[in-house]
This record gives C-alpha cells, structure tokens and sequence, in this order.
C-alpha cells in the first residue's frame, strides 16, 4: 500500500497553518464589504482551483491542452442536473459526482493524447471545448428545457443549512479548495506526481523505464478535468449564480491558460498566484482608468489595453523566465534568505575576530 | 431525385469553395511553419489586425481602396519585423512549446492593439463583389453559389500558385527551404536567417490581410474572425503542417464535409455542428495519420 498522504515538513505545516489562519480568521475580520468576496475572492478560489487543473494537464504532465473551461461547463451542468435530479446526493456529493462527471470527459478526450502532442493536442482538445459546450447548448435536457438560456442556480444547502450570504459561499469555496489542493500537493510530490513529471520531461525515457503513458497521461487528464469540474460548479454555484453554456466558452480556457503560464507551470501556488494576477490586474487598472484619468479613457479602450499588456507579459515571461511568477517569488524568496544568511556570516565572523 | 442530387452538389460545391477560405487562414500558419518550424498561434490574430487595420484606413482616413491595401501590407510587414526582433530572436533555443506559447501571446497583444486603435464595433467591408448566387451559374446549372466564393477560391488559387513558384524555382525559396531543414546549417552556410525570417513574417502578413479580406466581406470585420481562424487549425491537421498543397486540400477537406455533416446531420442533432465536427475531424485523422495528409513524417529523436 502506497502512502496517501506524503509526510510534510515542519516548513509546509507552517506556511498551511499561516494561510489558513489568514483565509479563516483575518480575512472574515477585516474584510467586510461584499463586494470582495462576490468579485475577487470567490472567482479567485474557483479559477485558482481550475488552473491547478490545467496544471495537472499541462504543468506536470507537459500536455498542451486548451480546454479547461469546457471541462468547467460539464461540472457546472452535472452539478445542476444532480441537485434537480437527484436530490438526496446533497451538495457534497453532487459536487464529487460532477467532478466525476468532468473526469470522464476528460478521459475521453485525454485519449488522443496518447498519439499526438503540443499543438496536435491543443486542437483535440479544441474539439472538446466547442463539443461539450454545443452539446449542453443544443440539447435542452441538460438545461432542464428552460428556454430563455440562463438558469439561476439552485441555492447551496449543506445538511439542511443554507449557505447564501457571500461570507457562507466563501467558506464553502475556501473549504473545496484547501482540501483539493492539499491533494494535489500531496499528488505532485507522491509517485503519482513523479510519473507526470517523468512523462513531461521525456515520454519515451519514462516509458522504458516503466511509466505507464496510458495510465499516466489518461490519468492526468481525468484528474485535471476533475478539479475543472469541480471548479466549474463552483464558479456556476457561487460565482455567477446561473448557468449559461456561453459563460465557458474559449476565451474562459484561453484565460485559464495564461494564469496557469504566467502563474508558473507545474507548481501550485502558481496557480494561485496567476488566478490573482489575471483577476486583480483588469481590477486596478479599470480603478486607474477612472481615478487618474477620471473616466476620460474608454472601457473598451482599457480592457484591449489589458489585453495587450497580458500578451506582452506571456511573451517577457517566455523569454526572461519560463516557468512564472512562481519562480520569481521563489527567486526573491532566495534573495532574501541569502542576504540574511550572509550578514549572519559577517556577524559570526567579526565575533570571531573580536574574541581572537 | 436529380434535384436531391444538384442540391447536393450544391451544399458540396459550396463547402469546397468556403473551405478555400480556411485554406486562405491556413497558407499563412504553414509559411511560418515551413520556414521556422514554429507554429504561430497568432495567425488568426494577425487576420483579425490586418483587416481591420485596412477598414480603419479606408474609412476612417478616406484612403482610397488600393492605397489602404498596401498601407495595410506595409504594416503587416512591420509588424513581422517587431515580431522577429522582440519574439523570435530571443526565443531562438527555447523549446517548440515555448515559443507556441510565446504566439498566443503574441495574438493577444495584436488582437488589442487592433481592437484599442480601431475600435470595437463591427465594420463592413465591401470589396465590390457580392455575397450571393451568381445568376449566370444559377440560369445555366441551377446550382446556388455565391460570388464572393468564386472570388475567395479564385484568389486562394492564384496566391498558391505564387507561393508555389516563389518556394521552387527562386533563390529565396531555396534559402527558405533550407532554413526550415536546418537553421543551423543553413545561417553556417551564409543564409541570413534575419532576413529569412522577416520575410516569412510579412508574407503571412499579407496572406492573412488576404484572408481578413475575404472574411470580412463574408461576415463582418469583428472580433470573431480570430475565433474563425482556429478553424484553421482543422485544417492543417488534415494537410500536415508543412505543405502548401496540403493547407488547400485540409480547407477544402474541412469545408466540404463540414457543410454536408451539417445540412444531412446537423438537423438530427439540433443544428450547428459546424462548431466542432472539423475539430473531431482532426482528432480522427490524428489517429491514422498524425502527419496530415501532405506533411514530412515526424521523427523524434530520443
């Protein structure tokens, strides 16, 4: 029996409990006005734990997939589907079974992976992205026949207590996410991770030194359409609080591509760190827009000027420093470290000379 | 019955010539590929910027057609030169992924450069050729198809033909040949790279202004056009990467079945299968023949 859960450092127990201490205590006391957490923190959460998805897919396992946000569509319908249909799941369980949903997606249209990659890949999994969102389009069980083409999602009841307020839902999407990010820390370190890493960094070599590429690849694509799922439901649920196929459409997977590349590639907290970044940045420069230019510069103007400045990072960052924003915090992370070490160093040795 | 049979011709005569369309977005992806072994993203992008930077010309400036044409062309040229400068140049060693994601990101920028200096709204581009049934062809053979297709598909021909020639019979197509053999050799060899590799850039700069051109009189210049693009992706999955007849025969593959899938399926399925049938198209053809139908066999060194 291999270990499930991987024996953390007293370094990792740290950083968790300081993130949760922050997520659970000081940003519910501090943060009061609604609007953080129905725009920033919620769509944070749930796009955080989408890219962690596509990180799977493409971070560890080196897959170039562009299909997250279709993966999304199908977790976020199953989801509606399952509370109307089968209502004794509850929440929980209807989110696992929509993830499960998502996963099987996935492994279908994982499966040309097997053949192909890089760009031969991405268009496959083009093929899903516009497949799946057709489909939940086109036919009108998966909306339960409703034809005005946005549905309100049903409420989030847990054991009979409703989580309707922006605090609940956060807690709800604070919750999911620890938990599957914890796994898929736990994942990315174990064997599991490894076999990714082995198949990302030379399929063949891995393959002859006994890596399953079957199992591996449809593996991370089932994973990786899991947490999408899972995240889709999420976003639908206490995001936008409706459902429209037209909501995850590809501009969805092209952002979730570049939080993930900008974030870093196969590391978690880039993830988070890309979801923020995509998320806040469009945030403070509409604010910019209207403070110092007080409205005189066009919306639409902003947003291509957004557009512009996200491309050009994706090309600084492919230059300067493939693997993002992660990395760079590690490198400043080092920086800092080392400056303290070596002026450790100097105080030790002037001791010493004193004491000589 | 033999009017069940000319409306099939009909559907399958007007799916080869709107395939030449996709063929027309396509050209441009092989160019690049051929000559760099790079696939560039931002092809659709460069559509997209190409065209609506030729109707912002034309309408906003009042520059006559033709002017606005090679003011266009000239800007695509530029936009080539910065992208082999601050692109390519320095992602000269980087792995084929990197510089795949280096193009979306590319596109991204085109796409809101385009968008900041030209606006957002759609624009209507009259080339002088209508978007309906030729009478002449309508009278005489009864079948239904439009101008602006003929146009479109007489267009894609004869830009096939010039880059035929100019890849076969003239010195630069030989140095471009030899770049996308080996870069290395070839810049060992006196072949400079630069220069190769900025002209590359421009003329599928000017093929994708072509392509904008026709798309836009079809459906609008707008943002969608990028989206249209990807269906050149399709496309050169079906000809392989590397070959200019192949770009032909994948667009006209892509839109003769994807016009009768859609009116002889589509109807079953609620419609609009048009949307994904060329992309489970490729995924089919990925597993017979990954290489497409024209492409050199791909050989992975370990």
């Amino acid at each position: 029996m291999k270990p499930v859960f991987m024996t953390y450092t007293k370094k990792d127990l740290i950083n968790l409990a300081v993130c949760m201490v922050l997520s659970v205590l000081v940003i519910p006391t501090f943060i009061t006005t609604e609007y953080w957490y129905t725009s920033i923190l919620i769509p944070w959460l749930c796009l955080a734990l989408a890219t962690i998805g596509q990180q799977v897919v493409m971070g560890y396992t080196g897959q170039l997939a562009l299909g997250a946000a279709g993966f999304m569509a199908a977790g976020a319908f199953a989801m509606f589907n399952l509370i109307l249909r089968v209502p004794d799941l509850g929440f929980v369980g209807s989110l696992i079974v929509s993830g499960l949903i998502a996963a099987a997606f996935g492994i279908l249209f994982g499966l040309p992976s097997l053949k192909v990659r890089g760009i031969y890949l991405m268009v496959a999994t083009l093929a899903s992205q516009f497949f799946i969102i057709w489909m939940i389009d086109k036919f009108g069980w998966f909306k339960n026949y409703d034809s005005s083409g946005i549905i309100t999602a049903q409420d989030i009841v847990i054991l009979g207590k409703p989580f309707t307020t922006p605090l609940a839902m956060y807690f709800v999407c604070l919750a999911v996410t620890t938990v599957l990010t914890l796994l898929a820390m736990n994942m990315a370190r174990g064997s599991t991770g490894r076999n990714w890493m082995a198949v990302r960094d030379m399929d063949i070599a891995a393959e002859s030194m006994g890596v399953s590429l079957l199992k591996t690849k449809v593996q991370a694509f089932a994973i990786s359409a899991f947490y999408c799922g899972v995240a889709g439901a999420l976003f639908a649920f206490c995001y936008l609080k409706s459902l429209e196929p037209v909501a995850f459409d590809i501009k969805l997977s092209f952002k979730i591509l570049f939080m993930c590349i900008l974030g870093g590639l196969g590391t978690i907290n880039g993830a988070f760190i890309g979801a923020a970044f995509i998320l806040l940045f469009p945030v403070l420069l509409n604010s910019v827009g209207n403070n110092v230019f007080h409205g005189a510069i066009d919306a639409t103007i902003i947003s291509s000027i957004e557009q512009v400045i996200f491309g050009g990072l994706m090309i600084i960052f492919m230059i300067y420093e493939p693997l993002g924003m992660a990395k760079l915090w590690e490198n400043i992370k080092q920086k800092i470290s080392l400056k303290f070490q070596s002026s450790n160093v100097k105080d030790l040795k002037s001791s010493l000379s004193k004491k000589s | 019955m033999v009017d069940e049979l000319l409306f099939f011709m009909e559907v399958v005569v007007g799916g080869l010539l709107a395939g030449t369309m996709y063929s027309l977005v396509a050209l441009g992806f092989v160019l690049i590929f051929k000559a760099s072994a790079t696939f560039n993203f931002s092809q659709g992008a460069m559509v997209f910027f190409s065209v609506l930077a030729f109707c912002g010309f034309m309408q906003d400036f009042n520059i006559p057609f033709v002017l606005a044409f090679i003011l266009a062309a000239l800007l695509m040229v530029v936009v080539g030169l910065c992208t082999e400068r601050l692109v390519l140049r320095p992602l000269m060693n980087a792995s084929e992924d990197t510089v795949l994601m280096a193009t979306i990101g590319l596109g991204y920028v085109l796409e809101g450069l385009a968008q900041a200096a030209w606006g957002v709204e759609v624009r209507r581009l009259d080339l002088g050729i209508g978007d309906f049934p030729v009478p002449w062809i309508a009278d005489n053979l009864k079948l239904f198809i439009s101008a602006l297709d003929i146009f479109a598909g007489l267009v894609a021909a004869l830009m096939i033909i010039g880059l035929f020639l100019l890849f076969k019979f003239t010195k630069i197509g030989l140095g471009l040949r030899a770049v996308a053999d080996d870069a290395g050799a070839a810049s060992s060899i006196g072949i400079p790279l630069k220069h190769i590799m900025l002209l590359v850039w421009s003329a599928a700069g000017v093929v994708a202004l072509v392509a904008g051109c026709m798309w836009g009189a079809r459906a609008g210049v707008q943002f969608a056009l990028v989206d249209l693009a990807l269906k050149a992706l399709p496309v050169l999955i079906i000809g392989g990467f590397s070959s200019i007849p192949g770009a032909i025969v994948g667009g006209l593959i892509i839109g003769a079945t994807e016009k009768v899938l859609e009116v002889y399926i589509g109807p079953f399925f609620g419609g609009a299968i048009e949307g994904w049938a060329p992309y489970v198209l490729a995924i089919f053809f990925l597993l017979y023949r990954p290489e497409g139908l024209f492409g050199e066999k791909i050989i992975r060194r370990v």
